[in-house]
């Protein structure tokens, strides 16, 4: 919020000299593209969309013409500046408008924009003055028709942009996911005021109702009784007040007989209705929450009558009322807007489309996560614990991995120091970010690596382990070729696992790494846990390739680079090519930790095409085909992959999926159930989590689904 | 309560030899008491059966001649409001508001069918409640003749404060409350108002949230008759209007408020 730094007298002087942190608040500013904004009865939302120069790491093969190519590096790696676009989103109180405005016109230096955007009632009201101080032309838009298309837009985009909670129950935030079909449903937006929209398709909404009890009512009636000038600060004291003091309760009415009336005791009969009798004063703290109590169920109450005048059973509440704050949450299920918390959105994650995958059972029950951390306490404990304990590891390897850049250590260390924040927030408010997996974890860390400009900290890294793998790769396959065909199977199963321990991510094999460097993988193999693993359906699936036909075409989702995609995956794509069997191989889009990305991939497989006739072949008859999976995670979310993905897998029949890794077949689809056939493989990196599943660390899980008829 | 009872007491009402009825909460919250300090056993009743029949009864005894049911014709116009009469002799369906600390709303389809469908603790309580923290008032009849001085427009922010006027896409004309109590965000207009505005604005807010339940309950339910009554409209024809305006406006005149002359 903007905070004025000197001290005026009215409208007329307002102070020049504002202290606002512009990095963080307006953030990008100068290249914004397109402006929209809505003025409301108290407050100003502002939306632009601007571009960002942001570092991403490529790579690119080199052209080896008869130069020494063993010790060449295997690919070039380089970073590059690249523009991407982003949508900005402020908030600030109508009082503040004029120096807002005055801000952005002082810093409003590189665009070419001549037009904003502006719905609410302020478009009319402030027109003139936006117009004369921004020196842009004011374009209204019908507020219902924004409110609109923006919600539709953030069911349809945003993953758990919509929670329910529940009252004392053990999870109290239910995030729901994406539902394919989001009509019809009410929308109850709760500004100053309560409007109150039933949206029926896209193009086909109509305002109802409403209510002028709204959050205007609570920030004024709130500040006329307990003189807080600031909502947050209402929202403060109600969530430590106690609002039985001030209401008066059907038991008050009652006595202990409540049942003939068929009403709990509990319910509030009268808001403020002891207010007629108590002889002392009330505190600010139960006022607050009183009030509170009185205006959420009554916009709830409200919004249900109106629901089933309509016969709607969705309800979405919106607007910056509600905020998150468990306080205002209790009485009521919400939706919220996520804006409020983030105030930034990569627009790019939206221009390629992310779909289903085809092969999921049910998508519109499918949730990726196999343990939902705001749910488990412990379990959330301990992850939150680990992470923290990794970071200063995390930071260490960002700025060696830019050892030529001046000021990688301190964009480490503040990647670090908003990490570790992030952390210290989730401790204290399990559901601050939306929904806590350890996925989120993961993602969320690669995000703020990405932020500082370490797109790709383990690039060079990668680099070297592929090289390294490359080498080893003929011998590898001359000795699988030489086994017998069932002795052949175990050792490609074994290859898949043992490859999956050179995983950097993991804090126990690193540790390893680093202090080994020869650990190879012929001794990962050999130390690989004896059977019966932890997970063992491997009998079944040996069954399987004995008695049934060639799989027609296998998805594989890989893990790592190096050892694990080489040595681990490659032997295994090849035999199911020799076997008849075409293969997906999908890869992240981006890069996370040390997982291999689609653009290594190609260079990859085209290093071995040149060493292995039937790796050749079958690129050439495309029946190995490389594909992006849209993700730039270490784990696997199926309902949002590329399209381009569920397209091929569509076309091309595909009736077994491979999950390898423990972000992708562990953290995430541990549950996830297919309508095909499928392998879930991992090792398991972490003791608490080999403990929690029953087995020590290094544990094997290898599981071979069929789908029931 | 106690005083009472101890009036009761000392007056010696345990040696009447007739039932002492009983009705609302505190029938059996005091029941004891009674029993004890005053040596009267109650006979007790359910209060929603009490206000259906005592509704049907009273209307149907009349008041002195004329009728026990009125509606406002010109609700708002002081000069051309009246108050007419409503027969009420086929009452049913009808939609009971009862407005006391807090407020019941009942269906009534027959003399001996009838179900509570919701209620609201925005009520008469809230209003006084309210008021005496705003104002220091101590009565009822006081924050009631404050509001009869009071201009709420000051401390509730209009449509036309937001718009600059009608906002004709939703219907809303400008002098309809877009939030209630909203100017009061501002330092300056809560010094500006006076306490004969804010309990106004507080009989406003909450007469206006009664109404609008009222109206959506009515179209729930498929009622076109809504009789309000209870003690918080009591000498308080500023609510009773406004019930009876509001109702006509939103509903477009599908909705009809009518009221009691024994509230």
């Amino acid at each position: 919020m903007a905070e004025r730094g000197g001290r005026g007298s009215g409208h007329g002087s307002l102070d020049k000299s504002i202290t606002l942190p512009p990095d963080e608040i307006f953030r990008n500013l100068e290249n914004a593209k397109r402006f929209a904004i809505d003025i409301g009865g108290s407050l100003t939302k502002l939306a632009y969309y601007s571009t960002v120069q942001h570092k991403v790491a490529r790579v690119r093969s080199f052209d080896h013409s008869g130069k020494d190519i063993d010790n060449e590096p295997l690919y070039e790696i380089s970073v590059q500046e690249e523009i991407t676009a982003r949508l900005h989103f402020i908030k600030f109180e109508n009082t503040y408008i004029e120096t807002c405005l005055d801000f952005i016109k002082d810093h409003l230096v590189n665009t070419e924009t001549k037009v904003i955007k502006a719905t609410g009632g302020g478009a009319y009201k402030f027109k003139d003055l936006i117009e004369k101080k921004l020196g842009l032309k004011v374009d209204k838009e019908d507020v219902m028709t924004c409110l609109i298309k923006g919600c539709n837009f953030v069911l349809r985009n945003i993953p758990h942009e919509v929670f329910a909670y529940q009252k004392d129950s053990d999870t109290e935030f239910r995030f729901q996911t994406n539902h394919p079909n989001i009509f019809p449903y009410l929308l109850v937006n709760i500004g100053s005021g309560v409007s109150i929209v039933k949206v029926e398709s896209e193009d086909k909404f109509e305002w109802i109702g409403g209510s002028s009890i709204g959050g205007g009512t609570f920030w004024g009636l709130g500040a006329l009784l307990t003189k807080t000038k600031k909502f947050d600060e209402l929202l403060q004291l109600a969530s430590k007040g106690q609002h039985t003091n001030v209401d008066m309760l059907v038991k008050d009415v009652y006595g202990g007989a409540c049942q003939t009336l068929g009403l709990s005791g509990n319910l509030i009969a009268s808001s403020f209705g002891k207010s007629t009798t108590a002889d002392k004063e009330f505190s600010k703290e139960d006022m607050a929450k009183s009030l509170l109590h009185m205006i959420s169920n009554d916009i709830g109450q409200l919004a249900c009558l109106h629901a089933k005048l309509h016969n709607l059973d969705k309800i979405y509440f919106g607007g910056f009322f509600i905020r998150g704050h468990p306080v205002t949450m209790r009485t009521i299920t919400y939706s919220i807007n996520f804006f409020s918390k983030f105030d930034m959105l990569e627009m790019d994650r939206l221009e390629r489309p992310l779909v289903n995958l085809p092969l999921l059972k049910d998508p519109s029950t499918y949730i990726p996560d196999t343990v939902d951390l705001t749910d488990d306490a412990m379990a959330r404990k301990y992850w939150l614990t680990c992470f923290e304990e990794a970071l200063d590891g995390v930071a260490k390897r960002a700025a060696a991995s830019q050892p030529d850049s001046v000021d990688a250590q301190e964009r480490a260390e503040k990647f670090r120091q908003k990490y570790w924040n992030k952390l210290q927030t989730l401790r204290q408010q399990p559901f601050a970010y939306g929904t806590l997996t350890v996925r989120s974890l993961l993602d969320t860390r690669e995000h703020c690596l990405n932020e500082f400009s370490f797109p790709d900290p383990y690039s060079k890294v990668k680099q070297k382990e592929n090289g390294i793998a490359l080498k080893c790769f003929q011998s590898v396959i001359e000795s699988l070729d030489s086994l017998g065909w069932e002795e052949r199977q175990f050792a490609l199963v074994k290859g898949l696992l043992a490859g999956n321990v050179f995983d950097w991510g993991a804090k126990a094999v690193s540790d390893v790494l680093e202090s080994e460097p020869q650990f190879g993988f012929e001794e990962a193999k050999s130390k690989l846990q004896e059977r019966p693993w932890l997970e063992d359906s491997y009998s079944q699936w040996l069954e399987r390739l004995k008695e049934g036909p060639p799989h027609k075409c296998a998805l594989i989702f890989a893990d790592n680079s190096g050892i694990d995609i080489i040595l681990g995956v490659f032997p295994f794509v090849r035999e199911l090519l020799s076997r008849g069997t075409e293969v997906i191989l999908a890869c992240n889009s981006g890069p996370a930790l040390n997982d291999v990305t689609y653009s290594e991939s190609l260079i990859v497989t085209e290093r071995i095409a040149a060493m292995d006739p039937v790796i050749h072949s079958a690129l050439r008859d495309e029946k190995l085909l490389l594909v992006q999976t849209g993700s730039s995670s270490p784990c696997l979310d199926l309902s949002r992959l590329d399209q381009g993905l569920a397209v091929l897998v569509r076309e091309r029949q595909t009736d077994l999926v491979v999950i390898e890794g423990m972000g992708r077949a562990i953290h995430t689809n541990y549950y996830a159930v297919l309508r095909c056939e499928s392998l879930k493989l991992a090792v398991i990196k972490n003791s608490w989590l080999a403990d929690r599943l029953g087995g020590k660390i290094f544990s094997v899980i290898f599981k071979y689904e069929v789908p029931c008829k | 309560m106690p005083a009472f009872i101890q009036m009761g007491s000392e007056k010696h009402f345990s040696s009447l030899h007739t039932t002492l009825c009983a009705t609302g909460g505190g029938a059996y919250k005091f029941e004891q008491d009674f029993r004890t300090m005053g040596d009267l056993e109650l006979c007790k009743l359910d209060e929603l059966d009490c206000l259906v029949k005592g509704v049907l009864y009273i209307d149907s005894v009349g008041f002195n001649g004329r009728s026990e049911c009125y509606y406002f014709e010109n609700p708002t116009d002081a000069e051309r409001c009246q108050k007419l009469p409503f027969n009420l002799e086929n009452p049913y369906p009808l939609l009971l508001v009862n407005i006391g600390s807090g407020v019941s709303i009942l269906a009534v389809y027959s003399k001996d069918n009838y179900k509570r469908v919701t209620g609201t603790s925005l009520g008469g309580g809230t209003f006084f409640g309210l008021c005496c923290l705003l104002t220091g008032c101590s009565t009822f009849e006081e924050a009631l003749e404050m509001a009869s001085h009071g201009d709420s427009t000051k401390v509730d922010k209009l449509v036309r404060d937001i718009y600059g006027g009608d906002y004709e896409r939703f219907g809303l004309p400008g002098w309809a409350v877009a939030s209630s109590f909203g100017n009061m965000m501002s330092k300056e207009k809560r010094d500006s108002v006076s306490k004969e505005d804010l309990a106004r604005a507080t009989l406003i807010t909450i007469t206006n949230n009664i109404g609008s339940i009222a109206r959506m309950c009515a179209l729930n339910e498929n009622i076109n008759r809504v009789v309000f009554v209870g003690n918080f409209l009591r000498i308080n024809t500023i609510s009773m209007r406004l019930l009876a305006y509001a109702l006509d406006y939103w509903s477009k005149g599908q909705l009809k408020a009518l009221f009691l002359e024994h509230e």
